[in-house]
């Protein structure tokens, strides 16, 4: 006789005992394949703890789809024991979308039928987990039938099984109504909980259904009455309160059934400020049941009276010392931001003040309260309290945050001066952020100097700063300026920022590309110092860098031979250096000889090339490049290299 | 709705994994080591709520979590769902089961997982909460383990 034990304890020892990963696989495929071999043998008593392993596999993470068919035989076995292991199995390995799943309708209409209320029970849980539309259609009369007669247990059951149903197949919402209704007279806590989920389902999914119920506002509330005013009850009782899970659930069924309705409301009004007022709330249970008629107040259309003792006990809730309830609190602040803006407005310097918990949830929930109550009149004060935010804030909210702030900012900013001084302080504290960039490069000029030399080892903003000076320039120096203590930029400092950016040693060739680029499109915009650009550009025309050097070629160009045309391509609307060319989307190395052939370099980098020169005296280097649009070739002679042996040509 | 509800120790291991919804069996993996990962970071006296899990996705989505000893019980619900409730209800189910297997600990859920699915089964169906009252899901369970006991001693 086998084992009464269902799960085999010696395979799940033998795999717990595998030391490594590679020896728990070892296992579970030798016993796995003993498994297969129970499944392929007639019935041998023993199904039931085989199928019962592989599902203990299947948690494990290991494929246990053979087991599938042996749920449905197992399934349809008069065996108590086997018809539970098969539905657990069919519920774990099994959806609507498999072909298997279609051969237990039947399994599960012969057994909604049974005798014994637990195979009943198997049959609507696992109607309710994985039924198909199909399945649901087919047996959707047969729920409604154990809805109206059979015991509680199973009537509870079959509730939540035509949740699923509703779920599944709307129309057949209104089959269900009826017996729904009649389920509120039930004295059941079970079968009442399970018949106001079925309620709040079908009220959701039809307007009309909705208003037809809106009439058990009245037996809901005696319900309500019942549980908060009725006495010591130890059957449902919960830390002093009468089964506050079914509390909870009324309350949010009146919740629908109040919204936008008068009459409704009105009904509810008292019952609310009574559990309002009586609920205990040194608890965890009555503070759940407070929070849930904080929310329906709030939701209906209350009378002004209950709002503000709503909104009072939220306030209360925000300056527990139980964090589950300080953020619970906020969530619920959150839903009511929009409509009771002033009432929350109240609780600002407490919602501020979360921002700084050590608790990350408490945190993201401050933060969206925080930019949900920024206003024009608070701004200022506001936007420190959430730069300093930002600042330490944890790396998961830091881009909402910035977009937040930027949002804020860009909204309410009192001057233009205090908006650019915010949008670079919050591109200092997030400078690795690549998301917040596109955000700054939407607003105009900005202090040049500050940025070069607040954080010069900040490549992306510094590559921002010469891009709007090259880009804004004009702006920057003309000197727009509404703010207390007016800065004035002259064109030597403009270029001196972008020549100490050109000069730094810490500027990767990227920056110095953009600071070139900007240096060129200033001598548009300027008017004394063209030739101090002239000069700047012709010194990189023998750079090393190749990019720098084509560029600084092509800018002289452009002021010797085309310089009817430099103020024609000044007009720029695209963010990226327009006078340049695009960057080259390949460049190639070539070693020429002496005799004018020309070898390409080893490697298939884009980015690094290695040539090695035996003899660089005699041997140079030269390089080809394409770009992306017009696919030309440019031969140009590679000059100025360090008298090494191998030279690295980078992108 | 409950979309899930994962019971892992605290190495990640799962004890035991239930979901509402239907995933791939790669999926479900990755979410339980996503929630895993989560929920291992956070401290002792935070709340018991968290966002941000990305595959069970959605900004409508928490995980509700308690963490007992060497095991954490998570629960991933949506909006309609009220967090206080659902973690009284966490409660409600670490009690039912230690009255089920007299003081529970981990190797209990380890060598008994099909119990461990009767007794939240009892409990949730379909995602939806079913019974909240302990001494009724304990009398249930119970009955349905007598039932099988009696069926395999009449052979």
């Amino acid at each position: 006789m086998t084992s009464h034990t269902h799960i085999p304890t010696q395979m799940i020892r033998a795999i717990r005992s595998a030391r490594t990963q590679c020896e728990e696989r070892g296992v579970i495929q030798r016993e796995c394949a003993a498994i297969r071999a129970q499944f392929r043998q007639a019935d041998n008593g023993g199904r039931s703890h085989n199928l019962a392993k592989l599902l203990y596999v299947h948690m494990l993470g290991y494929p246990a789809h053979f087991g599938q068919m042996e749920c449905v035989r197992m399934i349809a076995s008069p065996r108590y024991s086997e018809k539970r292991v098969g539905y657990l199995g069919a519920m774990m390995l099994l959806d609507e979308k498999q072909d298997a799943s279609l051969l237990i309708t039947n399994s599960i209409k012969n057994d909604l039928a049974h005798s014994n209320q637990y195979v009943q029970s198997l049959a609507l849980c696992t109607l309710a987990c994985m039924g198909s539309a199909e399945m649901c259609r087919d047996l959707a009369p047969e729920i409604d039938r154990l809805l109206r007669a059979s015991n509680s247990y199973i009537k509870k059951k079959a509730a939540l099984c035509a949740v699923h149903i509703v779920r599944k197949v709307h129309e057949l919402g209104e089959l269900f109504a009826p017996a729904a209704r009649s389920l509120l007279s039930e004295k059941n806590h079970g079968v009442l909980h399970g018949a106001v989920v079925l309620i709040i389902e079908l009220c959701e999914r039809n307007p009309e259904t909705l208003e037809r119920f809106r009439k058990t506002v009245p037996d809901l509330v005696q319900i309500m009455k019942g549980l908060v005013l009725s006495g010591y009850s130890p059957e449902h009782d919960v830390a002093g309160i009468s089964d506050p899970f079914l509390q909870v659930r009324i309350l949010r069924l009146l919740r629908i059934l109040g919204r936008n309705n008068e009459g409704a409301s009105d009904a509810m009004n008292d019952l609310l400020a009574q559990v309002a007022t009586n609920t205990d709330s040194t608890k965890t249970v009555g503070n759940a049941v407070l929070y849930e008629t904080v929310l329906t107040v709030l939701d209906i259309k209350s009378e002004s009276g209950l709002r503000v003792l709503a909104v009072n006990i939220l306030g209360r809730f925000l300056l527990n010392n139980d964090r589950n309830i300080r953020y619970i609190a906020m969530t619920s602040l959150q839903k009511i931001v929009g409509t009771d803006h002033n009432a929350v407005q109240r609780h600002r310097g407490t919602i501020v003040d979360c921002l700084k918990d050590q608790d990350a949830s408490v945190k993201r929930r401050a933060l969206e309260l925080s930019l949900a109550l920024v206003s024009a009149s608070n701004i200022r004060s506001m936007m420190k309290e959430l730069l300093l935010f930002l600042s330490s804030c944890p790396p998961e909210l830091r881009a909402h945050a910035a977009s937040g702030i930027f949002n804020a900012a860009e909204r309410y900013a009192p001057s233009q001066r205090w908006h650019i001084d915010t949008m670079l302080h919050v591109l200092i504290t997030v400078n690795t952020d690549r998301a917040t960039r596109p955000a700054a490069l939407s607003h105009m000029g900005f202090s040049p100097s500050r940025l070069t030399s607040g954080c010069p080892s900040a490549q992306s903003l510094v590559q921002v700063a010469c891009w709007c000076i090259g880009e804004y320039g004009d702006l920057l120096l003309r000197g727009d300026c509404q703010e207390t203590e007016p800065v004035q930029v002259t064109e030597d400092d403009a270029l001196d920022a972008l020549e100490t950016v050109l000069q730094s040693h810490m500027s990767s060739p990227a920056t110095r590309g953009f600071a070139l680029t900007a240096t060129m499109k200033l001598s548009t915009r300027i008017t004394d110092n063209v030739d101090r650009i002239r000069s700047i550009v012709s010194i990189y025309g023998s750079c090393i860098d190749v990019e720098l050097q084509q560029r600084a070629v092509e800018y002289n160009a452009l002021f010797k031979k085309y310089d009817h045309m430099r103020y024609a391509m000044k007009k720029s609307t695209c963010p990226l250096y327009l006078i340049s060319p695009p960057p080259p989307q390949s460049v190639q190395l070539h070693m020429k000889a002496p005799s004018g052939d020309s070898l390409p370099a080893r490697g298939t980098a884009k980015v690094t090339q290695m040539v090695v020169l035996n003899n660089p005296n005699k041997v140079g280097l030269t390089h080809t490049h394409t770009h992306t649009q017009k696919g030309e070739h440019y031969l140009n002679p590679t000059n100025h290299l360090p008298m090494s042996r191998c030279y690295h040509n980078r992108l | 709705m409950i979309k899930a509800i994962l019971i892992f120790n605290n190495h990640g291991k799962p004890r035991l994994s239930k979901f509402y919804e239907h995933y791939s069996e790669d999926t479900e993996q990755q979410i339980i080591r996503e929630t895993f990962h989560l929920v291992s970071k956070r401290d002792e006296n935070v709340c018991n709520f968290l966002e941000g899990g990305m595959l069970i996705g959605g900004s409508d989505y928490r995980l509700i979590y308690r963490h007992y000893a060497t095991l954490y019980f998570v629960f991933c619900v949506d909006s309609s769902e009220s967090e206080l409730g659902i973690l009284d209800l966490i409660q409600v189910f670490v009690e039912t089961l230690d009255k089920c297997f007299e003081n529970v600990c981990e190797l209990d859920l380890i060598f008994h997982v099909d119990k461990v699915h009767n007794i939240l089964a009892e409990m949730v169906m379909g995602g939806m909460v079913l019974e909240t009252n302990m001494n009724e899901i304990i009398t249930q369970v119970d009955s349905q383990n007598k039932m099988e006991k009696s069926e395999v001693l009449t052979g």
